[in-house]
C-alpha cells in the first residue's frame, strides 16, 4: 500500500533523512519507533507530501507520489494525524470535524455520527471550541477528524503524548478498533513497548536511519531494542 | 448640528478605512503577510472606474462592477507573481516586495494617467438628505457608504462562518499544514483572499473617490496606510474589530480635524493608535495570537 525507497529530506543543510526505506501492506498496523530527534516526524511529513524528498521515491497505492502536493493525498485515501494535535483551536468540535470531510464531502453527516460513536465525548462537546478540550479530547478529535476523510491508510504521530496513562491506554484501544475495521495504520511512538505490542511489523529509527526491523514480537524481544527503548 | 455633522462625516470616512481595512485584514488573516500595494489597489480601481464613467460614458455601476473585476485580477496577479514565489521565505523579503509591488502600481498609474488631478464624478447622483429644516444635511455619499460597509462586514461574516471555503479559510489561518492536511489548496485559499481583499479595495477606491473627488496615483497610499493602522487599531485578524477600528480612526480624524487642527489630525490619528496598542497590543477586538514553535 505504502512503499518508501531510499528518501533523503533535508532542513537546509541538516541531513535528517538518510536512505530511508520503509514499507506498509494493506491491513497492516506498522510501528515506527525511535528516539527524540530521529526523524520519525520527519519520514511522516515527507510522506504526506508537507515536505520533500531529495532523492528516492514514495509510492502510495501503486502510484508514484513523491511530488504530490499534501492536499491532493487526502482524497487518494491518505490521512495524517500530525504531532502535538493541530487541530484548529478557534474553532469547533462540529467544524474541525466538517473540515476533516473537507474532500469528502457526502459523507459528512455520517462520518460526524461514526466519530460520535467512537469518541462519545466529542459528542458532548460538538459546539465547544476545539481550544477549550482537554488533551486527551484534542487527540480524540484529531484522529476523529483524520477519520472523516474515509482514509485507507492512516498515520498517527505520538497520539499517545501528553497523555495520563488512562488515556493512553484508551488511544491504543481505539488505534487496535481501527485497525479491525480494516484501516492500516502507520504509527509513530516513543512508547515503544505499547507500539511493539499492537504492530504487526516495526522499524526503528536512530539518527535518520533506519536501523532495524522485524515484526512487533521480534523487536520486543531484541536485546538492543530493550536496552535503548524499553528501560533494560 | 456641527457636532452631528461631524460625527457622521467620521463614520462614512471611517466606513472607507473600514472596507480597505478588511482587505488587509483578510490577507494578514491568512497569508500572515503585511499586502502594503492593497492601497494602491484602490486607486487603481477609482482610476478603472473614472475612465469608464468619463470616457466610455458607463453607467456608474457598471463602472464599479468593471473595477472590482480589474482590481481581483489585479489582486490575484500580484499574490501569483510577486507574493507567491516568496511563500517560503522571511516576513522581511515579502514586506520589501509588497512595497516594490506599491512603487510599481503607483509609477505605472503616473505613466498611464499622468501626475494631473482627475475629478472623480460622484458614482451616488442622489440629492442629499436634508433635515430639521436644513440644519443637518447628510450626503448621499455618505449613506451609501454607511450601507456597504455594513453590508460587506455581514457578507464577509457569514462567508467566513458559514461557506465551505470560508472555513478553509479559517483553517489556513490558524494553520497552513494542518489545513493541508484536510485536503484544503492553500494555494487556492491564498489567492481567492487576494481576490476578495482586492475587490473589497475596489469598492473602497470608488466610494472614497465619490466622497473626496481629487484622483491622483498616490491617491490610495495615505487611506491605505490609515485603513492599516484601523486594522492594527481594532485587532487585525478579526473582522467586528477591524471594522470598528476603521470606524473610529475615521471620526478621530474627522473630529480632530474640526475641533483640534487640520495639519494635525493624522499626528492625532497615530498618537491614539499608538496608546491604544500600548495598553492592548492585539488591538481593541484583537485575538490573542497562539505563537507555534
Ligand atoms: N523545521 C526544522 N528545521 C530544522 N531542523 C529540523 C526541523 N524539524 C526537525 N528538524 C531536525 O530534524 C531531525 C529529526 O526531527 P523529527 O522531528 O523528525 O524527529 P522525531 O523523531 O519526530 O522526534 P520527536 O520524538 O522528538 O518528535 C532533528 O534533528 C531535528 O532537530
Ligand atoms: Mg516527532
Amino acid at each position: 500500500m505504502l512503499k518508501v525507497d531510499n528518501i533523503n529530506v533535508y532542513y537546509g543543510k541538516i541531513h535528517a533523512l538518510k536512505d530511508v526505506s520503509l514499507e506498509v501492506h494493506p491491513g497492516e498496523i506498522v510501528a515506527l519507533i525511535g528516539a527524540n530527534g530521529a526523524g520519525k516526524s520527519t519520514t511522516l511529513k515527507t510522506i504526506s507530501g508537507l515536505l520533500r524528498s531529495k532523492t528516492g521515491s514514495i509510492n502510495f497505492m501503486d502510484e508514484n507520489i513523491s511530488h504530490t502536493e499534501a492536499y491532493k493525498l487526502v482524497s487518494k485515501g491518505m490521512a495524517h494525524v500530525p504531532e502535538g494535535r493541530h487541530v484548529f483551536l478557534q474553532m469547533t468540535v462540529l467544524e474541525n470535524l466538517e473540515l476533516g470531510a473537507y474532500t469528502s464531502g457526502k459523507y459528512v453527516k455520517e462520518g460526524i455520527q461514526n466519530v460520535f460513536n467512537r469518541f462519545p465525548r466529542l459528542k458532548h462537546r460538538k459546539n465547544q471550541i476545539a481550544g477549550t478540550l482537554s488533551g486527551g479530547e484534542q487527540q480524540m478529535l484529531a484522529m476523529g477528524r483524520a477519520l472523516m476523510s474515509r482514509p485507507k491508510l492512516i498515520m498517527m504521530d505520538e497520539p499517545s503524548m501528553g497523555l495520563a496513562p488512562i488515556l493512553v491506554e484508551q488511544i491504543f484501544d481505539i488505534i487496535r478498533d481501527l485497525h479491525e475495521s480494516g484501516t492500516t495504520i502507520l504509527l509513530v511512538e516513543q512508547n515503544a513497548e505499547m507500539a511493539l505490542r499492537i504492530a504487526d511489523r516495526a522499524y526503528v529509527l536512530e539518527s535518520g536511519r533506519i536501523k532495524l526491523s522485524g515484526t512487533g514480537a521480534e523487536l520486543a524481544q531484541s536485546d538492543e531494542i530493550k536496552k535503548a527503548y524499553l528501560g533494560g | 448640528m456641527t457636532f452631528v455633522s461631524n460625527l457622521i462625516n467620521g463614520i462614512s470616512l471611517g466606513s472607507v478605512y473600514a472596507i480597505i481595512a478588511l482587505g488587509y485584514t483578510m490577507v494578514y488573516g491568512i497569508a500572515k503577510m503585511l499586502n502594503f500595494a492593497h492601497g494602491d489597489v484602490i486607486m487603481v480601481g477609482a482610476y478603472a472606474s473614472y475612465c469608464t464613467m468619463i470616457y466610455l460614458n458607463w453607467h456608474p455601476l457598471l463602472s464599479i462592477l468593471f473595477s472590482i473585476v480589474v482590481c481581483t485580477i489585479l489582486g490575484v496577479v500580484i499574490e501569483a507573481f510577486a507574493y507567491k514565489p516568496l511563500r517560503r521565505a522571511g516576513s522581511l523579503a515579502v514586506l520589501i516586495t509588497a512595497i516594490g509591488v506599491s512603487y510599481l502600481l503607483q509609477n505605472a498609474a503616473l505613466l498611464i494617467w499622468g501626475s494631473t488631478p482627475k475629478i472623480f464624478t460622484s458614482v451616488v447622483n442622489i440629492k442629499p438628505l436634508s433635515l430639521f429644516g436644513g440644519k443637518l444635511t447628510i450626503t448621499a455619499e455618505s449613506i451609501v457608504t454607511v450601507a456597504a460597509c455594513v453590508l460587506i462586514m455581514i457578507g464577509l461574516t457569514l462567508f467566513t462562518q458559514k461557506t465551505k471555503m470560508g472555513k478553509a479559510m479559517r483553517a489556513v489561518s490558524e494553520d497552513k499544514d494542518a489545513a493541508e492536511l484536510m485536503g484544503v489548496n492553500v494555494n487556492t485559499t491564498i489567492s481567492t483572499t487576494f481576490a476578495i481583499g482586492s475587490a473589497l479595495a475596489a469598492v473602497a477606491g470608488v466610494l472614497l473617490c465619490s466622497a473626496y473627488p481629487t484622483l491622483v496615483p498616490t491617491t490610495g497610499s495615505m487611506p491605505g496606510i490609515k485603513a492599516f493602522t484601523a486594522a492594527v487599531f481594532g485587532g487585525i485578524g478579526s473582522i467586528p474589530g477591524t471594522m470598528l477600528g476603521g470606524i473610529l480612526l475615521g471620526i478621530i480624524e474627522i473630529f480632530s480635524k474640526s475641533y483640534i487642527s487640520t495639519s494635525l489630525s493624522d499626528a492625532i490619528v497615530f498618537a491614539v493608535l499608538i496608546i491604544v496598542l500600548l495598553v492592548k497590543p492585539t488591538g481593541i477586538l484583537g485575538k490573542k495570537v497562539t505563537e507555534k514553535v
